[in-house]
């Protein structure tokens, strides 16, 4: 067992009342208790008692996480790039529609996993949906990290009247469920677009935006709460008598140290926005037609369920077992890099 | 007298927030660049977008028509009702009033998140406690993996899956369609209870509430564990008092407050689920009606929607905060003198 650092909170089971306490003194908004109620619970099972062991490799599993992440960017990447030797994701081979994977009697030979209802390369579709669905993803959960982190840090660091007026407005985005938000977000900057004429805009980017701004207020919180810990150490206090200005005391001295925590939040941020992308295209408003992702695939072949789902079936498994990754790194993160709620 | 200040204090609160958020709400329509008539009803006749403007007030200053969309009494302009009195203005495709049509979905949706709610922590709540209980076993091992499975289901797959197999290959189950239950002769008298509502009711709710059983499930498994190393625990056992009764009895409710908490803001979450569950299963609740909207680029009903979500969110969170105070005089102090 490591040696607690100074600030480092006793293990979860040492004391089941704490959080009651800090909501009693009015540091622990309702809210916050859903995040930290995350973290416990991983802090909990990771390692028995709050703390992993040190030192130990990865486990098998973490290692088939990342060996998953990493075959689908390669292929998301690969495809895009046009390297594979696969078929064209829009071209229709009418023989080929519906058909399921491996079929045997001749009619779709030369298409493993079948084809959807308008007899496109069911592989072709799920490579190149890889790139749209992790593009979206990634681009809204970097987007929310910027601005949300950007908000967070100034917050946590300013405290005070700086601090309750940037919580109060993630608070009024919180009051918002976030499908209604990200929902009508997409709705309103598709009719911006559309009513300016520029819909040249990539539809992708008015996801990303949409998704974006939902996740700001969410990421955000993290990382206000995770820099108000840490800008009331000695360092930064040391550096403040110094005389450093309040920005390179927040990008040298806060930052670096508040970036794990966002970093653990990404993985798990990433992974709820995959499954918003398949949200919003399953309502009709995701990544459009005809460029394939995992949930416009689903969207689009939603009415065939019945009479082939392996086109609804495919692009979930990809999604399942993306997002499963996605939250065993999550965690794995959190507990490596000693995370926990010290930084909610 | 002090719990009442600190009630007021949360009243207010809640009355910025909604403030907020109608704001919000408001400004997402007005902001859209070009004109707004020719925006909010691009499919629209001229007859319609006049219509439009004139009930938006759109020849008024910004904030006008706030005041206006709100219906502040004395301060609005002449004849027009807003939020306060009930207008949540009308779809301009068949001219129905909005409110209309909450009426007749609202309770659909309602129903259908209060199942999944009731669902998911009668699963959570006998496994939280299960797991707390064989921590580090077997089965704690069995169940913990299951639920971390079941936590990377988005609920439009399961959804998916369910009306697949239950529905369409074993027949069980009908994969669409909805009955009206109890709660729909309350909004809307022409509806009568069905016996059949249950039986269209149970793969939604299914779908709904598993992604729900696993959240709640870690999380009472953590606070249990942590108040099974109590003292008084200790002590019941030394009296002899019966596992089962020490754990639902004297562990359970010191335990259920952080998992309390989180149900209350989970409605939040709930709510999206619900909206693509019933999209998926043809239920005609708020979800259906917002996915229409979008669809049929009906911006003024969208907004109303978002608007009555996003109030209803609002009053549950108050109302979990408030149950919070009553529950533990700690925080009816502290907060009270803060």
């Amino acid at each position: 067992m490591p040696e607690p650092t100074p600030d480092a909170v006793p293990p979860v089971g040492a004391d089941g009342n704490r959080d009651l306490d800090r909501y009693a003194e009015g540091s622990l908004e309702p809210g916050l208790v859903v995040a930290q109620a995350n973290l416990y619970v991983s802090a909990v099972e990771s390692g028995g008692e709050g703390r992993r062991r040190v030192g130990r490799g990865l486990g098998v599993g973490a290692w088939l996480a990342i060996g998953w992440l990493a075959f689908i960017v390669i292929v998301a990447v690969l495809a895009q790039l046009g390297v594979l030797p696969l078929k064209d994701p829009n071209r229709s081979y009418v023989a080929c529609a519906r058909r399921g994977p491996f079929s045997t009697d001749g009619t779709a030979s030369g298409f493993l996993l079948g084809c959807d209802s308008n007899g496109r390369d069911m592989i072709a579709r799920l490579a190149y949906g890889s790139w749209s669905s992790l593009i979206v993803a990634t681009g809204a959960v970097l987007f929310g990290l910027v601005f949300g982190g950007t908000f967070g840090l100034i917050a946590g660091y300013f405290g005070r009247r700086t601090d309750a007026v940037i919580t109060s407005l993630f608070n009024v985005f919180l009051a918002i469920p976030a499908v209604v938000l990200a929902l009508a977000l997409v709705a309103f900057l598709a009719g911006a677009a559309a009513s300016t004429g520029q819909s040249s805009v990539d539809p992708k980017l008015i996801l990303i935006l949409a998704i974006g701004i939902v996740s700001i207020p969410l990421l955000g919180r993290i990382t206000r709460a995770s820099a108000l810990s840490w800008s009331q150490r000695e360092f930064v206090l040391a550096a403040r008598a110094q005389g450093a200005k309040p920005v390179r005391i927040m990008l040298r001295e806060v930052l670096p140290n508040v970036l794990p925590a966002m970093f653990s939040i990404a993985l798990l941020g990433i992974a709820v926005a995959i499954v918003a992308e398949g949200t919003l295209s399953i309502l009709g408003v995701g990544v459009r037609p005809p460029t394939p992702s995992w949930g416009n695939i689903i969207g689009l072949d939603r009415g065939r369920l019945k009479e082939s789902p392996h086109i609804i079936f495919l692009p979930a498994l990809m999604i399942f077992f993306t997002v499963l990754s996605l939250n065993f790194l999550g965690d794995v993160v959190r507990a490596r890099l000693d995370v926990r709620e010290s930084a909610v | 007298m002090a719990a009442l200040r600190l009630i007021a204090r949360r009243f207010l609160q809640l009355a910025i927030v909604l403030l907020l958020v109608t704001f919000f709400t408001f400004s997402l329509v007005r902001l859209l660049p070009g004109d707004p008539a020719k925006t909010i009803i691009p499919f629209g006749s001229d007859q319609q977008r006049a219509a439009l403007a004139k009930d938006l007030g759109l020849d008024k200053p910004f904030l006008q028509q706030y005041v206006n969309y709100l219906g502040i009494p004395v301060i609005k302009s002449e004849g027009t009702t807003g939020l306060l009195q009930g207008n949540l203005g009308r779809k301009y495709a068949t001219n129905q009033p909005v409110g209309e049509l909450i009426k007749q979905s609202l309770p659909v949706s309602i129903q259908l998140v209060i199942y999944a709610q009731l669902v998911a922590l009668a699963l959570a709540i006998p496994l939280g406690v299960l797991t707390a209980y064989r921590a580090g076993t077997r089965t704690d091992r069995a169940v913990n993996t299951t639920a971390f499975g079941f936590l990377a289901l988005p609920n439009f797959v399961l959804a998916l899956l369910l009306s697949y197999v239950i529905g369409a290959r074993l027949k069980w189950l009908p994969t669409a369609g909805y009955e009206p239950g109890w709660l729909d002769p309350l909004f809307d008298s022409a509806r009568t209870p069905s016996v059949e509502h249950l039986k269209y009711m149970v793969l939604p709710v299914i779908a709904l509430a598993v992604g729900q059983v696993a959240i709640y499930m870690r999380l009472l498994r953590s606070d249990m564990i942590a108040t099974l190393q109590e003292n008084f625990i200790t002590m019941a056992k030394a009296k002899g008092v019966p596992n089962r009764r020490i754990l639902f009895r004297h562990a359970l409710r010191p335990s259920s407050l952080t998992l309390l908490t989180v149900a209350g803001l989970n409605v939040g979450t709930l709510i999206g689920g619900a909206i693509v569950v019933e999209v998926i299963f043809g239920i005609p609740g708020m979800g259906t009606q917002i996915a229409t909207a979008i669809a049929a680029r009906e911006y003024v009903e969208l907004q109303s929607y978002i608007f009555v979500l996003a109030f209803i969110f609002v009053l549950i969170n108050f109302a979990v905060d408030f149950c919070y105070i009553l529950l533990d005089p700690r925080i009816r102090r502290a907060r009270a003198d803060a």
